[in-house]
């Protein structure tokens, strides 16, 4: 470091014939003092995430032995295997259709919510954001919980349901429970995407669509909807791949006829003890995630 | 811009804005339900018995509660100032610095991101029962999982989320000042010092809030990370959830509440200070 900068002294002088090898030798410096900035989070997460995620990589291919124990010595994919028996495909299918509702239901709930907030007056819509932003922020356990309360028994919309003559409310602990679950959970990562595309649109064109005779409905279908897709993409996978993943929802409102995928994992090394398989399944959840991932970013998609 | 468009017409208009009076309800109903029930003098959660603080004195008196908050008070700083160095630092390498391997290092830096908690969840488990083992047999010693490998599971997830916090502020800011610093003979410590950090500031708190919370509300990775004496308060109020409701959990849950939109509130006031957008 020293060495280089002492060097501008003597090379001013000289002029334009040795600027390149200052620049070079000025570059190199940037490049090593770049490496030793990222050096202890590179080593930090090679160590503490990479090394573990091929971990569960080998585990995936490993045996379970009589006693619960897992044997790493023959290879085989025994455990991927079992990824096509009845009970786990079914799993594996609920938690896809769970998931797809859950954004489905988010998307056309946002969607007219992050249109109305893109047209407010600024400080309106910051308002509004602000009040999106809290239960985004809020401990997700609590939030779930909140909702375990409200639909229990004796909880206030059984109260609400027998008042009215409609007898208990018994959706605790059913497939509707865990998506009412997942959609509060995950509504504002379908609202902040939609309403950052759909606040930086060209509201010209709208004008254009409508200025041409096009019926607010034409407009809507032929320039708002094709060009708010960057939106829409991102918050379907911001909603989809958490919900697929999800276990603490399912968990807190499911019953025991919903096991998710998360909780079979949970099972197959807590209780199941069958190391192998949970391997399996989370790797299969993070080529998926991947994938997504990679769809998101295709699609142009960076922030949030 | 064109404001004649961004007027909404009668009949669309009623209808967003009902749309979104029902989302504020759907999000706030919940919440705001649970805290007045907290407050309720009723062993049946959800029923209202008159007012009482009766629960909120159950959760001071209570040891385990007491002992998990103070687990998750240690772990949450830890991980939070860990991360918020080793994030920024990746942050300005990143934005900074063209390096070897500085791609591969971008990739895996977004990879906690993406990754499923129950996935990350299983990553600890099986690396911690590997690497202690490892470590055990070699050094003749007999270390568990505690305090200290929630901790650095949680590092593992914060410094991705605190580096793109702090990169997403310095990719709006032009290097004219330091480079200004350094003209007028600033080192490059002090050109850090006094002019890049102040300015990254606002993004550096905003990490490091963002990784407070993440900690703090964590449930699934810190389960499979923690060993006996352990339990941070999500776990254990989780573990109570799933032995059924009460208005114990009530309290705490208000209180949890609270600690968030606290750090929401905070976090607001740092990005007001960025004086950027709200994600």
């Amino acid at each position: 470091m020293t060495a280089v900068q002492e060097q501008p002294k003597q090379l001013d002088e000289t002029g334009d014939v040795v600027t390149p090898l200052l620049e070079l030798a000025n570059e190199k410096n940037k490049r090593r003092r770049g490496l030793l900035l990222a050096l202890p989070a590179y080593i930090y997460i090679v160590l503490f995430f990479a090394l573990p995620l091929i971990i569960v990589v080998v585990y995936s291919f490993a045996t379970r032995t009589r006693t619960g124990g897992t044997d790493l010595s023959g290879w085989n994919i025994e455990a991927y295997e079992k990824l096509g028996e009845p009970i786990v495909r079914d799993i594996l299918f609920r938690s896809l259709w769970l998931a797809l509702i859950t954004t489905v239901i988010c998307l056309v709930v946002a969607y007219p919510f992050a249109y109305f907030l893109a047209t407010r007056s600024p400080t309106v819509r910051n308002i509004m954001l602000v009040f999106v932003m809290i239960p985004f922020w809020s401990n997700f356990l609590v939030r779930n919980y909140a909702w375990r309360v409200l639909l229990g028994n004796d909880g206030p919309v059984s109260q609400l349901t027998e008042a009215l003559g409609l007898g208990q409310t018994t959706i605790l602990f059913t497939p509707t429970a865990v998506v009412l679950g997942l959609v509060y959970g995950f509504l504002p990562f379908m609202i902040l995407p939609l309403y950052a595309s759909i606040e930086r649109l060209d509201w010209s064109l709208i004008e254009a669509g409508r200025d041409l005779g096009a019926s607010g409905f034409q407009t809507f279908r032929k320039v708002t909807l094709p060009l708010s897709m960057p939106g829409i993409i991102a918050g379907c996978i911001l909603v989809f791949v958490p919900s697929l993943g999800a276990y603490v929802t399912p968990e807190i409102l499911g019953g025991a006829k919903t096991t998710l995928l998360g909780s079979y994992i949970v099972t197959q090394f807590l209780t199941a003890r069958n190391w192998p398989v949970g391997a399996s399944v989370s790797t299969v959840l993070m080529i998926v995630m991947l994938v997504a991932a990679l769809t998101y970013f295709r699609s142009g998609g960076k922030n949030l | 811009m064109s404001g004649g468009v961004r007027q909404l017409r009668g009949g669309t208009r009623s209808a967003l804005s009902l749309n979104a009076a029902l989302v504020y309800l759907f999000f706030y109903a919940p919440i705001l339900l649970l805290i007045f029930y907290s407050f309720s003098d009723d062993d049946l959660v959800g029923r209202w018995g008159g007012f009482t603080l009766d629960w909120y004195r159950a959760f001071g008196r209570n040891d385990e509660v007491q002992s998990a908050l103070s687990v998750s008070i240690r772990v949450a700083l830890i991980s939070t100032v860990v991360s918020v160095v080793l994030g920024t630092m990746a942050a300005l390498a990143l934005e900074r610095y063209r390096f070897r391997g500085n791609r591969i290092f971008d990739a895996l830096l977004y990879l906690p991101v993406i990754v499923p908690d129950v996935t990350m969840a299983v990553m600890m488990l099986l690396f911690f029962t590997w690497s202690i083992d490892v470590v055990n047999t070699s050094f003749g010693l007999s270390l568990g999982k505690g305090i200290s490998t929630v901790a650095l599971s949680h590092i593992a997830f914060s410094i991705s989320f605190v580096s793109i916090v702090v990169r997403a502020r310095l990719a709006g800011m032009t290097q004219t000042l330091e480079e200004a610093a350094q003209d007028l003979y600033a080192s490059q410590w002090q050109a850090f010092r006094h002019v890049t950090l102040p300015l990254i500031m606002p993004g550096v708190i905003g990490g490091g809030l963002l990784a407070l919370t993440l900690s703090l509300d964590d449930v699934v990775i810190t389960q499979f990370a923690a060993g006996p004496g352990s339990t941070t308060l999500p776990v254990y109020v989780f573990g109570l959830i799933r032995r059924g409701v009460s208005p114990l959990i009530n309290a705490v849950s208000v209180v949890m509440l609270a600690a968030s939109v606290l750090l929401v509130l905070l976090s607001l006031l740092a990005q007001r200070a960025r004086g950027g957008s709200v994600t």
